[in-house]
Parts: C-alpha cells; sequence; structure tokens
C-alpha cells in the first residue's frame, strides 16, 4: 500500500517517517534519511514521549514508592515493584548491600510474582506482537499481520496462548492480589505467602484454568513455531540486522542468568567477561549520553565509551551471557544448549535471535514457576525482617532482570521519610544505541538505493525494533493497530508526499 | 420518650433525641458519611450523611429523632448530592489510590465505592499542599485531607487534653498541622489510633503499610456499609 509513496526525481533528498511505530509498548517513531540517489545517509528512533516519574515520586513517603512507580509500566509492574522493593530493603537495613537478605520465603514469593510475569509478558510479545511475521511474511499482507490474522490462520495455536496468558496471570494474582499492580513486597519482605489452595489451583488447574503440565506443554509452541520458521528462513533470521553490542545481564554465583538478584556481569561476542560488578556502583561505571532529538538517553559503559561500551539487555544477552540453566529447568537446559550449540559458543548478535531467546525463557519461566509452585517454602511464615532503626541507610538500589531485560531503581529518602530522590534506568534504555544500530543496519538492507518504498520495506524496520520488545513509555497499552504515517521530505525539511494507514 | 417517624415511608420507632444516622443504621439503612464515628460527638463537617428532614436538607448525624418527622435518604436528587460531595473531596484533594498505603481501608474509597461515583462531576484543583513529615511517627500527607476534623476533636494529648492536630486558615487556605513536640508524645496504640480514624490516607504511620494483602483489606473482607449497619464504628 506504500509503493506509491515515492518521492519526485527533483528532490536532493529524503526522510522517511514510521510514526507511530507499531506493535510496540508505548510510543516511538522512527526516521530514515535518504540521500539524492536514495541511499540511507542514517536512522534513527525516537521516543518522543516523556513520563516524569522520577520527579513526581519525590516526597513521597519512601515504603509507597514501589507502589507508586509501578505504575509506570502495564506490562513489567511486578519488575517494578520488586526493583523498588530490593531499593527499599536496601534503605531500611535489610538488603543485600548490608549483608543481610530476606527471609527464604519473602524471596521465592518475589521470585514466583516475577516468573509468573515474565511469563505472561515474553507469551504477549512472542505471539501477539511477533509471531505475525512467522506466520505472514514481513512482507505479507498488513491487513492480515496482527492478532485477528493469527486466529484465522490458526486459531489453537492462539486458544493454547490465551491459555498461557491466563495461567502466568494467575501467578501473578496469587502472589501479587490482581492482575495488574499488585502489591506484594514491603520493606523487608512481603505481605503475605502462597496458600495451598492457590498453589493446588495453579499446579493441578480447574475447569477454566490449564494445570502446570499443560503450561509446560503450551510453554514448548513458541520454541516448536521459532524453529518451523528458522528452518525455512535461517538465511533471512541469522542474516538480518547482526549488529555488535556487548551482553548485560544479572548472574548468579556460577555466572548463569539470576533473574532476581546477583551481579552486573557484561561480556562481549566471544564471550570473555568485560566488567563485572555490584550493581550498587552502577553510577560509577555507567553514564548516559542524550541526543537532543529523543527523550530516552543512551547508557554505555565508561571505560569504553559510547561506541564501544554499549550493552544489550534482555533475552538475547542473557542467553549469551548464560553458560547453563540448572537440571531443574531440564527442557529450557536443553533449548539452551541448542542455542549455544548454533551460535557456535559465541554471543549471537543477530537480533531476530532475541525472538529464539526469548521463546527459550518462556520455557524457562514455566519450569521455575513449577519448581517453586513444588517448594512448601513458600507457605513458610517468616515473612518480613523488621530492622532496628539504626540500621537505616537512607539509600537504596534494586536491580532486576525484567522481561526486556536489566532494570533499575535508585532511591534516597531523608530520615523523616520523604523521598528525595529516584532514578530509574529501565532495559529499554539499556538497549537504545543497540536497537538503534538495528534501525540503521535493516534500514541500509532494505531501504537503500531502492526508488520504490514499499510497506514491507518499512514493516523490516519495525521487526528489527520489536525483536527487543521495547517498552517505549512503560506504560499500558492497547492491543490492536495504530496508524502508521510515512511522510516523505525533501532535503530542506518539506514534505513532498505523505500516506496514512 | 418514643417517636414515631417515616424513612423513606417506613415507619420506624425510635426514641427521641437519638441520633437520626444511628437510628436509619439499626433499621438497615445506610447513610454514608466520612467524619462521623457511633459513639462519639458529631462533628457534622463532611456533609455526605445529608438527607432531606421535613423538606429540607440537613446532615443526618446533626438530625435529631422527633415525632412525626419524614426524612427522605433514597430520594434522587439528596442521593446524587451525597455523590457530589463526595466527589468533591476527590476534586479538592490530590488523591492518588492506586498507590495510597491506605487504599482498601480508606473510608472516602469505600464510600466513594458505596455512592457509585465513577469520576468527579468537577474540575480537578491540584492544590499544592506541603506534606509534614518532621514528626517522629507520623508522616501527614495534606494531599488527602478532606478536613474531617476527628483527628482535631478525637486525638489529643494524654496527659494534657490539648489537642495534637488542628485546622489552620479558611477555605483554600486551610490546612491540618500537627504539633510535633506533642505528636513525638504519642505512645504507638495512639499514633495507630489516629491513622486508623483518619477516613483517608492523611495521617499515615511512618514506614508502616501494605501489610493486609490485596483482597484481604478492611473493606474488600467486609463493605463499610455491612460494617456500619453491624455497628462497627467503622
Amino acid at each position: 500500500m506504500m509503493e506509491d509513496a515515492i518521492v519526485s526525481s527533483s528532490v536532493k533528498g529524503r526522510k522517511l517517517v514510521i510514526d507511530p511505530v507499531t506493535r510496540v509498548e508505548g510510543h516511538g517513531k522512527v526516521t530514515v534519511h535518504l540521500d539524492a540517489v536514495n541511499k540511507v545517509v542514517g536512522a534513527r528512533l525516537h521516543v518522543v514521549e516523556f513520563r516524569g516519574f522520577e520527579k513526581f515520586v519525590q516526597g513521597h513517603p519512601y515504603w509507597e514508592a514501589p507502589m507508586f512507580l509501578q505504575r509506570i509500566c502495564g506490562i513489567c509492574f511486578v519488575s517494578h515493584h520488586l526493583c523498588g522493593a530490593k531499593a527499599l530493603d536496601d534503605m531500611i537495613g535489610v538488603g543485600y548491600a548490608g549483608g543481610k537478605q530476606i527471609t527464604e520465603t519473602a524471596e521465592k514469593l518475589r521470585r514466583l510474582g516475577h516468573y509468573g510475569q515474565q511469563l505472561q509478558s515474553h507469551v504477549t510479545a512472542y505471539f501477539y506482537l511477533i509471531a505475525p511475521e512467522m506466520l505472514f511474511g514481513i512482507d505479507g499482507p498488513p491487513e492480515q499481520r496482527n492478532v485477528l490474522g493469527l486466529i484465522e490462520a490458526n486459531a489453537e495455536m492462539v486458544r493454547r496462548v490465551v491459555a498461557l496468558r491466563k495461567w502466568g496471570q494467575e501467578v501473578i494474582v496469587a502472589v501479587l492480589g490482581k492482575r495488574m499492580h499488585g502489591i506484594s513486597s514491603v520493606p523487608g519482605g512481603v505481605n503475605s505467602n502462597l496458600d495451598t489452595a492457590a498453589r493446588d489451583r495453579l499446579l493441578n488447574g480447574t475447569d477454566d484454568l490449564i494445570g502446570v503440565d499443560t503450561v509446560i506443554d503450551y510453554a514448548q509452541d513458541a520454541l516448536r513455531l521459532f524453529y518451523s520458521y528458522h528452518e525455512k528462513n535461517r538465511d533471512m533470521i541469522d542474516n538480518f540486522a547482526v549488529v555488535p553490542a556487548l551482553n548485560m545481564s544479572l548472574v548468579d554465583e556460577s555466572g548463569n542468568v539470576d533473574y532476581y538478584h546477583g551481579r552486573l556481569r557484561i561480556v562481549d561476542r566471544d564471550k570473555n567477561i568485560v566488567d563485572e560488578m555490584d550493581y550498587h556502583d552502577y553510577l560509577d561505571v555507567f553514564s548516559e549520553a542524550t541526543e537532543e532529538w529523543s527523550y530516552m538517553k543512551f547508557p554505555y559503559l565508561k571505560s569504553l565509551g559510547r561506541e564501544k561500551g554499549s550493552v544489550r539487555v534482555g533475552p538475547l544477552a542473557r542467553v549469551n551471557v548464560t553458560k547453563s540453566y540448572g537440571d531443574d529447568t531440564p527442557l529450557a537446559k536443553a533449548a539452551l544448549e541448542r542455542f549455544h550449540d548454533y551460535s557456535g559458543g559465541k554471543a549471537s548478535d543477530a537480533t531476530l535471535h532475541t525472538n529464539w531467546a526469548r521463546a527459550i525463557e518462556i520455557l524457562h519461566s514455566a519450569e521455575q514457576i513449577r519448581n517453586l509452585l513444588r517448594d512448601p517454602a513458600l507457605q513458610g511464615s517468616d515473612l518480613v525482617l523488621s530492622p532496628p532503626e539504626a540500621d537505616w541507610t537512607g539509600e537504596g538500589i534494586g536491580v532486576v532482570e525484567a522481561p526486556r531485560g536489566t532494570l533499575l531503581h535508585h532511591y534516597r529518602a531523608d530520615r523523616e521519610g520523604k523521598i528525595t530522590f529516584a532514578n530509574m534506568v529501565v532495559a529499554t534504555t539499556q538497549n537504545n544505541q543497540v536497537m538503534n544500530r538495528t534501525i540503521a543496519s535493516v534500514a541500509d538492507a532494505y531501504l537503500s538505493g531502492k526508488e520504490t518504498i514499499t510497506e514491507g520495506m518499512m514493516n523490516a524496520i519495525e521487526v528489527g525494533i520489536r525483536a527487543y520488545d521495547p517498552c517505549l513509555s512503560c506504560a499500558t497499552h492497547a492491543m490492536g493497530q495504530m496508524p502508521l504515517i510515512v511522510s516523505v521530505l525533501d532535503a530542506d525539511g518539506k514534505v513532498v508526499d505523505e500516506r496514512v494507514r | 420518650m418514643t417517636a414515631k417517624l417515616y424513612i423513606d415511608g417506613r415507619e420506624i420507632c425510635a426514641s427521641e433525641g437519638d441520633v437520626l444516622i444511628d437510628v436509619a443504621a439499626d433499621y438497615g439503612i445506610h447513610i454514608p458519611s466520612l467524619c462521623y464515628m457511633r459513639g462519639r460527638p458529631c462533628l457534622g463537617t463532611c456533609r455526605v450523611c445529608s438527607v432531606v428532614v421535613n423538606g429540607s436538607i440537613m446532615p443526618a448525624c446533626t438530625a435529631r429523632i422527633a415525632d412525626g418527622m419524614v426524612v427522605e435518604v433514597a430520594q434522587p436528587e439528596v442521593a446524587d448530592m451525597r455523590r457530589a460531595l463526595v466527589e468533591a473531596n476527590f476534586s479538592e484533594g490530590n488523591h492518588n489510590c492506586p498507590s495510597c498505603e491506605k487504599s482498601g481501608r480508606c473510608e472516602l474509597q469505600a464510600v466513594a465505592y458505596e455512592v457509585e461515583m465513577v469520576v468527579s462531576r468537577f474540575p480537578y484543583r491540584f492544590a499544592e499542599r506541603e506534606r509534614d513529615q518532621t514528626a517522629r511517627h507520623i508522616f501527614l500527607e495534606r494531599d488527602r485531607c478532606i478536613f474531617c476534623q476527628r483527628c482535631v476533636e478525637f486525638i489529643r494529648d494524654i496527659d494534657t487534653g490539648h489537642k495534637i492536630f488542628a485546622i489552620h486558615g479558611r477555605g483554600t487556605h486551610a490546612r491540618i498541622d500537627i504539633d510535633v513536640v506533642l505528636a513525638d508524645r504519642m505512645p504507638p496504640e495512639q499514633v495507630r489510633e489516629a491513622a486508623d480514624i483518619c477516613p483517608v490516607g492523611c495521617i499515615i504511620e511512618k514506614g508502616r503499610g501494605y501489610n493486609d494483602p490485596i483482597g484481604k483489606r478492611k473493606f474488600e473482607t467486609r463493605s463499610i456499609r455491612d460494617r456500619v449497619l453491624e455497628g462497627d464504628k467503622k
């Protein structure tokens, strides 16, 4: 439908605009700059909305911060909630910074909610936002590339996806009290354990809820779909936007991903450790660049500078950093080994391998949830540590591996209990540089030198962005097709053609 | 002396001089309120219990039973007026239920549900209200104050009987204040009582909150209507 969006031959150059980028969380736009012979000379992802949560939480009581700030996101609110809770643990003197740890029951409850969210978030992104291109192709009919097209093409797959998402949501409900923006963590622990009725419902299922064994089965659908898609499109998938970046993840003592806690490890393409740190030192290690054309910053390692020191976070980074999953998640462990074998011992820089990694993590989440549900520690009654006032530190930093990658909250409060400072570094911000590299790569491959720009070509750029499942606003976002506006401007910025979908 | 009165056409017998809002509750008729607490002196500040008594609108917490009284509670106009008064509270302050520690046990929130408020019909003022967190154990979130004066009248220094809370200023300049010296002498149970009787999340206990999980919070386990009708002091 975009075939007629061609600039006249008299213009010196032009700028293509995708505004907004569709099937992502939040609002962003892409501009691609072409010169007079249609060669791509620049491509950018602009994040054009501003939130301000870090400012308007100031002055609020510190113990309300995790409830307040989780409202920034309608998808990964559990991650924000937990990040805030970990920061408050630090603040009252319970956190890892002070050498004390919350109780076993509290930590496992937090993990359970976190894995439940990762399952439903990844399933949403993978099937509803990304899978349409797997089924219909990047240049397939736009009217088909959406969830309704999926239903028409494979209703049984969508039925299983809905059941899987619902189960993930019910895990969240069991821990946090409701499907979205619930409350579980309080400073020093959690406010409830998991009762046996909720546990048994999730394990065994009910008339309207699948049980955990079915979940493990359905959770493999994403991998099955990817393997089939990969088999048929190996060259495209392996060579689409292969962009360099370091890989960062929280890791446990074995150097494997830990979604709730650990040290921050950064590896290069050869999987050499470039840096590893206690995340409380993040301000010493990272700096942020800004660009006038975007509200999203560009973090990078100070020691390497912006070009070499930008990191990738999220599923692909995590499977690149991780050596192996535990024996208690055997299906995910085998899937990860297959990924590593395919990558030949190197970290993968292939953007569309992110979807492979996300499929592995769907299974990994499901197996981890099953293991936790079988753990009697979740019915424990030792829920909160209340340290003496003398342990108050007034400052806390929390980091978790959110579905989209490493998420950080940093708070300070005065002795009277008022938040005086808040900083949030979300995963999508960490990925800003690598996403821009992806856009440039795709634009060069698909658009450069082309007289006619088709909708499919423009969609290829969006496919590259969607692989990161970016949460551009960290905000609740309705499903459905958003308008796509492509503007063609001449080198002076004058609009010479425009098409609206 | 027994008096005969009518509430929404229903004949009721009660003692003359009794408080109308209590009598109505005893007969299963819920009249919402944000300042009245059964068994305590009437404050008459919130007006949310407004009903029609003998053709005139007045608060049910200040109305005393008299023989022949004709009371209308369910009349649509006065019911809408009660809803408007609740809505005005939301517009006047800065209420952020989703993250408020009092959510689930907040009377303003519970009453708003009770009167089926969906959104305020009045423009939000977005008033700038400075918080006061200087007391050792109490965080005063002025954004949420509805000026009910419960704390002013019912929370007093145990030794002297002096007020610990007071409202300074008038109209849009009114604000709840706290005597920090007296507040810091409050024993823990009195701090807890002050937080509990505050119908909103204005007086909150420092460092404490969200102890009850969602689904088990005060008004989730038993509605404010049931609590009032069963004689709870809320």
